[in-house]
């Protein structure tokens, strides 16, 4: 590869960019996985299920050392044991927060995650250590890469999109009212503890199809800070659901585009973008709150729907 | 067994960082803050790096991070308590910023990147020299000691933090003080045994203990004595079974020991009602 070389021209500079195959893979990767991850943590956030999906997130170390170790393809191991992971958590959680407040409560589910992520860990342990190869690109595995990602890929991972997407579209409405009041929820007849395991299951899956293009330890640029911004900047659902995209497209291509012609890795431009749109929406927040006297400030408005 | 040095650094260093990681988990598991504690975990190694890259000695970075970064997540949220979303916003910056510092330091004249940050992550616990082991074992005393001269009024807090706040109790303070003491056993643990245990440690011994008793002092004992346990038989098992990393072997006790008291929990609470009244709900812990 020539060293590619930054000009004030910005046409000419997205023309070489586009100049290359890989980039272009690389574009319509993070495009997909840009949209997926947006919408999926725009629920996430919402239900606060941050840390589960972090859970499931680390699981792709278990997953690809496994796969590693049975012979298998990576991707497949990822999106095994993301999957596995996801439904883990969604039984052990004893209905979390849908079914009045869960055994142990609160504390209880942490633990609970907690424990399915040092669990899958620590069989990532054994399968390397039983593999006793090295486990290769394991920066990538961490970090992630968009460099070499071929059709294959991008057709996955446009089909797990798709699947997703089709899923949330299905049953995003009562999903939103599930999220939002469960008890009203489930007195209307929405069937709250299915649509607990199936999301978890959804975010497995988007997990999994995120932390081939950000690294395992970077899905949350995408799958958090984005739908957290949108959600701080406006109380209305479909909004800030669009905004969110909004948001992780702009950040995924940002990204993209400033690592190509540096240095440095993807994953820190990525995070970095991610975070400061988080702060600048909360500030911005902030200063809408002090600024409109009616509302107490230092209390954001939840979001709130109108069923 | 205990004839080899190697085993017995492992006994000193662990038998203080499971008792400390089990006492302190079961206030996070209380307070709903494994999260927190697992993202300490996964940032201390971006400490390291960046003391790599500056030119110190690596337990400096460790603790500065890990430290700065407990009180960062005190002070951003309620009760000194941060929201998942704060947390999970944060965390993945920090581990961004430790994505460049890799490519810092494997561009630049030191090299040796991947190696780094592999020790740092999986920290062996037998790779443990003396002084080493000492080290880790006095840091677990001391904050064993500290978590012990404030659980009551720190149980007060998190009972309920508005009652405790009436009383004149520091809430917050004590929000701090117990997210650094997290920082601090998973600052050490992460370079002597591996990021890994400590969340293991953390999370599993207490969220046991909590199923188990709703009595706080006797499941803080519980809570540490789950944590020791797995320690010395993982550490045995992993001697008796080489092929067996020792980072699995004791967090494969610590979740056995899980699984067996949810298992348990459910039978009594299936079980008939006891006579005397309403019994407390499973993991619902009372002031004593």
């Amino acid at each position: 590869m020539n060293n590619p070389t930054l000009t004030w021209n910005l046409v000419h500079d997205v023309h070489e960019l586009l100049a290359y195959q890989f980039m272009v893979n690389a574009l319509q990767a993070g495009t997909i996985v840009a949209v997926m991850a947006a919408v999926v943590g725009w629920y996430m956030v919402l239900r606060r299920q941050s840390f589960a999906g972090h859970t499931t997130a680390t699981m792709a170390f278990p997953g690809a050392a496994g796969a590693a170790l049975a012979g298998l393809p990576t991707a497949l191991g990822y999106y095994l044991a993301c999957g596995i992971a996801a439904l883990a958590i969604g039984r052990s959680s004893t209905g979390g927060r849908g079914g009045a407040g869960g055994r142990g409560g609160r504390g209880g589910e942490s633990a609970a995650i907690g424990v399915v992520q040092i669990a899958g860990l620590a069989l990532g342990f054994l399968f390397l250590s039983l593999y006793s190869g090295v486990l290769e690109q394991l920066e990538a595995l961490l970090f992630g890469t968009f460099l070499g990602i071929d059709r294959g890929q991008v057709l996955t991972l446009a089909l797990v999109a798709l699947a997703v997407l089709a899923a949330l579209a299905v049953v995003g409405r009562p999903l939103l009212l599930a999220s939002l009041d469960p008890e009203a929820a489930s007195a209307r007849g929405v069937p709250v503890r299915a649509l607990d395991v199936g999301f978890l299951a959804i975010l497995g899956l988007t997990v999994a199809a995120t932390s081939q293009i950000t690294g395992t330890l970077l899905v949350f640029a995408l799958l958090v800070a984005p739908p957290a911004a949108a959600q701080a900047l406006t109380p209305r659902p479909g909004l800030s659901l669009a905004l969110s995209v909004v948001f992780a497209l702009l950040v995924m291509w940002l990204g993209l585009g400033v690592s190509y012609f540096s240095i440095y890795p993807l994953g820190f431009f990525i995070t970095s973008f991610g975070f400061a749109l988080y702060v600048a929406a909360k500030l911005a927040r902030r200063a809408a709150d002090a600024f409109r006297h009616e509302r107490r400030p230092s209390e954001p408005a939840p979001v709130a729907v109108v069923a | 067994m205990l004839a080899h040095e190697f085993i017995r650094n492992a006994y000193v260093a662990g038998t203080f960082v499971a008792l400390a990681s089990g006492l302190l988990g079961w206030f996070a598991v209380l307070r709903g803050q494994v999260f927190a504690g697992d993202a300490l975990g996964h940032v201390a190694f971006v400490g390291a790096i960046a003391a790599a890259v500056v030119g110190v000695d690596e337990r400096v970075g460790l603790f500065a991070l890990t430290l700065g970064l407990a009180a960062v997540m005190a002070g951003l949220g309620r009760r000194a308590q941060a929201n998942d979303v704060t947390i999970g916003v944060v965390f993945s910056w920090v581990l961004g910023i430790g994505v460049l510092l890799i490519a810092v330091l494997s561009t630049g004249s030191s090299g040796g990147d991947g190696l780094i940050v592999a020790n740092t992550l999986f920290g062996s616990i037998f790779g443990l020299g003396a002084g080493q082991s000492l080290v880790a074992a006095a840091v677990g005393l001391g904050v064993v000691l500290a978590a012990m001269s404030i659980a009551r009024p720190l149980l007060f807090a998190s009972l309920d933090g508005e009652l405790a706040a009436l009383h004149g109790v520091p809430v917050r303070a004590l929000g701090l003080v117990l997210l650094l003491l997290i920082g601090a056993v998973t600052a050490e643990g992460t370079q002597a045994v591996g990021a890994l245990l400590v969340l293991g440690l953390i999370a599993a011994p207490a969220g046991a203990a909590l199923r188990l008793t709703c009595r706080p002092y006797i499941g803080m004992a519980l809570s540490g004595a789950i944590a020791l346990v797995a320690m010395w038989g993982g550490i045995a098992l992993s001697y008796a079974l080489p092929s067996l990393p020792p980072s699995t072997a004791i967090i494969g006790l610590a979740v056995g020991a899980y699984a067996l008291a949810s298992v348990a929990s459910k039978i009594v609470v299936w079980a008939p009602k006891r006579k005397s009244g309403h019994p407390a709900a499973v993991g619902e812990v009372r002031l004593p």
